[in-house]
């Protein structure tokens, strides 16, 4: 592997570009450069490993039980991508990707490290983006003091650092358990875990428990769950939660199944409710997405070779649909394969030799998932808040209570319009944090499913980059002529 | 908001500024990171009414850990490792137009 510290040190072009290093795209990465694809690795951190294998070469948590052991197997498939011959650009931000800007047919990236832009080009693309938190808005979640689980466990990772004084873990899904497990492994003082799980999702859930039993999910989810319910003060059925305090945390409320309003004060709340594919990168490029009732998330519209619509373009991981890291490098292996014989190096027939075995793994891994989905699938009140003056878009402040008036009385019909009204989504995470949640409550008030209603179109640049450095950027010829007539 | 166990205490300091006030991170460090472990209530203030916000995914999704970093603003504070000498100031409201300017 060689590290590329400087955006004037890539290759004007490559094979494959492979876009994020967690599990899936240090797999692809590196079965690519194994297959003698000459392949760049570009990634937004400065350490590989994504978010979940997060420091996993770095972090000073060096006692394995801390975080786990599925955590520290992280570290071998970092040993084989820098064992690989590929091109490795950490800090290295993708802000447009497109599949028809240039004549001869290759993929133009637009990429940015230390404050410069470069455009780049590749023969074939595999977005290994992975997943982001599910969406959380509750009453005062944009107050300092709360955060996702996931960043407390970033956090853990990266910097052996607890949150401190008392901490309030709330929601649902195996991340949550874990992460309370983890931090109270690590000193944290946790008050209580209000557990979230919809009182009617384990009846939804039961048809899928036969394949759970047969599941490697199964020992593992069962533990953390105990462990938690041992050690930690654990609330269940919570149905309704909001955050208090002037201008930092001070507290959390909340009730049981409809019941009356308990209150703990606190200094930390970490809020989770399952994950869901980071699709901004796809969606932006124009991919086709659909709706997944299961997981009740968008994701791109792969075939068996996990190519999207766009050619050239190809999507592994947990950003091509929620599998966890096991599965998430299997998928990588597999897209890279795929890749392999796109590019002449391999034959149909060897790939899909090569491909047989991690298929049947896959399926293995997957086994149990749809139980996971279903169990773990949110209450309608923690997707759509009830509360009006809750902030749904944490950028723009817009609160669901116009999202619902807008909805309503405007007759505002999809995400894309609602930004035009409302500026939601404009802010400089572009809707990451609150496109779902729009999507909820236009669908709740206009009796609208999800797939109808649909997601923000995005464009690029799906990261901010400054005028300055687009500015900078050499101009092609065709661009000239656009502008120049 | 935050403190270091003693396996992230162990790692070699970084001195850098918030708001002009020394601080000390670690290395390995993003920026977001070092503000939260010393304690840092609130990174910026909200372009709209001004609201306090402090990080809130670390993974580069939210865009609440924005600061300013040696007199460049809007930098992504959880994807910045943190360098020995940093000036880090919070990020305050809307810029103005004769800033803007200027
Ligand atoms: S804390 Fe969310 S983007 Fe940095």
């Amino acid at each position: 592997m060689t590290p590329l510290a400087d955006v004037g040190r890539l290759a004007g072009s490559y094979d494959l570009v492979v876009v994020g290093a967690g599990p899936a795209g240090l797999a692809a990465a590196a079965a690519g450069a194994e297959s003698g694809l000459a392949t760049l690795l570009v990634d937004e951190n400065a350490t590989p490993g994504g978010q979940i294998w997060r420091a996993v070469t770095t972090t000073p948590m060096k006692r394995r039980e801390t975080l786990g052991e599925d955590f520290w197997k992280g570290a071998d498939h970092v040993a084989r991508f820098d064992r690989s011959n590929a091109a490795y650009a950490p800090r290295c931000t993708v802000w447009s990707l497109a599949a028809d800007a240039r004549d001869d047919g290759l993929i133009e990236i637009g990429l940015s490290m230390g404050g410069k832009a470069r455009m780049i080009a590749a023969r074939q693309t595999i977005l290994a983006t992975g997943a982001q938190e599910r969406p959380f808005p509750i009453p005062g979640w944009t107050l300092p003091g709360v955060m996702t689980a996931g960043a407390a466990q970033i956090a853990l990772k990266t910097s052996g650092a607890v949150p401190d004084g008392r901490v309030v873990v709330a929601g649902c899904g195996p991340l949550l358990y874990l992460l309370a497990n983890q931090l109270a492994a690590a000193g944290a003082n946790i008050v209580a875990v209000l557990d979230t799980t919809a009182p009617g999702a384990l009846r939804s859930a039961l048809p899928e428990f036969g394949d759970f039993l047969r599941s490697p999910y199964l020992a593992k989810g069962l533990r953390l769950v105990a462990q938690a319910r041992r050690k930690l003060r654990f609330v269940s059925r919570v149905t309704a939660l909001a955050a208090t305090g002037e201008s930092r945390l001070e507290g959390v409320r909340f009730a049981r199944g409809g019941g009356v309003d308990e209150r703990i004060a606190c200094d930390a709340l970490l809020l989770h409710q399952g994950v869901i594919p980071s699709i901004n990168l796809s969606n932006a490029a124009g991919c086709a997405h659909e709706f997944d009732e299961t997981q009740h998330c968008w994701r791109p519209r792969l075939d068996d070779w996990f190519c999207a619509s766009m050619a050239g373009i190809a999507v592994a991981g947990d950003g091509a649909g929620i599998g966890g890291a096991e599965s998430a490098a299997l998928r990588g292996e597999i897209a890279a394969l795929g890749v392999a014989a796109r590019l002449g190096r391999l034959d149909a027939g060897a790939r899909d030799a090569r491909a047989a075995p991690l298929r049947a793994e896959l399926a293995r891994c997957l086994r149990g998932r749809r139980f996971l989905d279903l169990l773990y699938r949110p209450a309608p009140q923690f997707l759509a808040p009830p509360d009006d003056a809750t902030i749904v878009c944490r950028c723009e402040e817009v609160t669901a209570g116009q999202v619902r008036d807008a909805a309503r009385r405007l007759g505002v019909t999809g995400p894309n319009q609602m930004k035009a009204f409302l500026r939601c989504g404009m802010g400089p995470c572009q809707g990451r944090l609150c496109g779902p949640t729009v999507a909820e409550l236009i669908a709740e008030t206009r009796d609208m499913s999800l797939a109808e209603v649909g997601a923000y179109r995005l464009r690029p640049p799906v990261k901010p980059i400054t005028l300055g450095e687009l500015a900078a950027l050499p101009q092609t010829e065709a661009a000239i002529r656009a502008v120049v007539r | 908001m935050f403190r270091l166990t003693p396996e992230g205490a162990a790692r070699p300091p970084l001195a850098f500024t918030f708001d002009g006030r020394a601080m000390t991170g670690r290395a390995g460090d993003t920026i977001a990171a070092a503000l939260l472990a010393n304690g840092v209530a609130a990174c910026r203030t909200t372009p709209v009414s001004d609201a306090p916000r402090a990080p809130y995914c670390l993974m580069g999704a939210c865009f609440d850990c924005l600061v300013v970093v040696d007199g460049v603003g809007n930098r992504q504070g959880c994807l910045t490792p943190l360098e020995d000498g940093m000036r880090i100031e919070s990020q305050r409201g809307r810029r103005a137009v004769a800033e803007l300017a200027s």
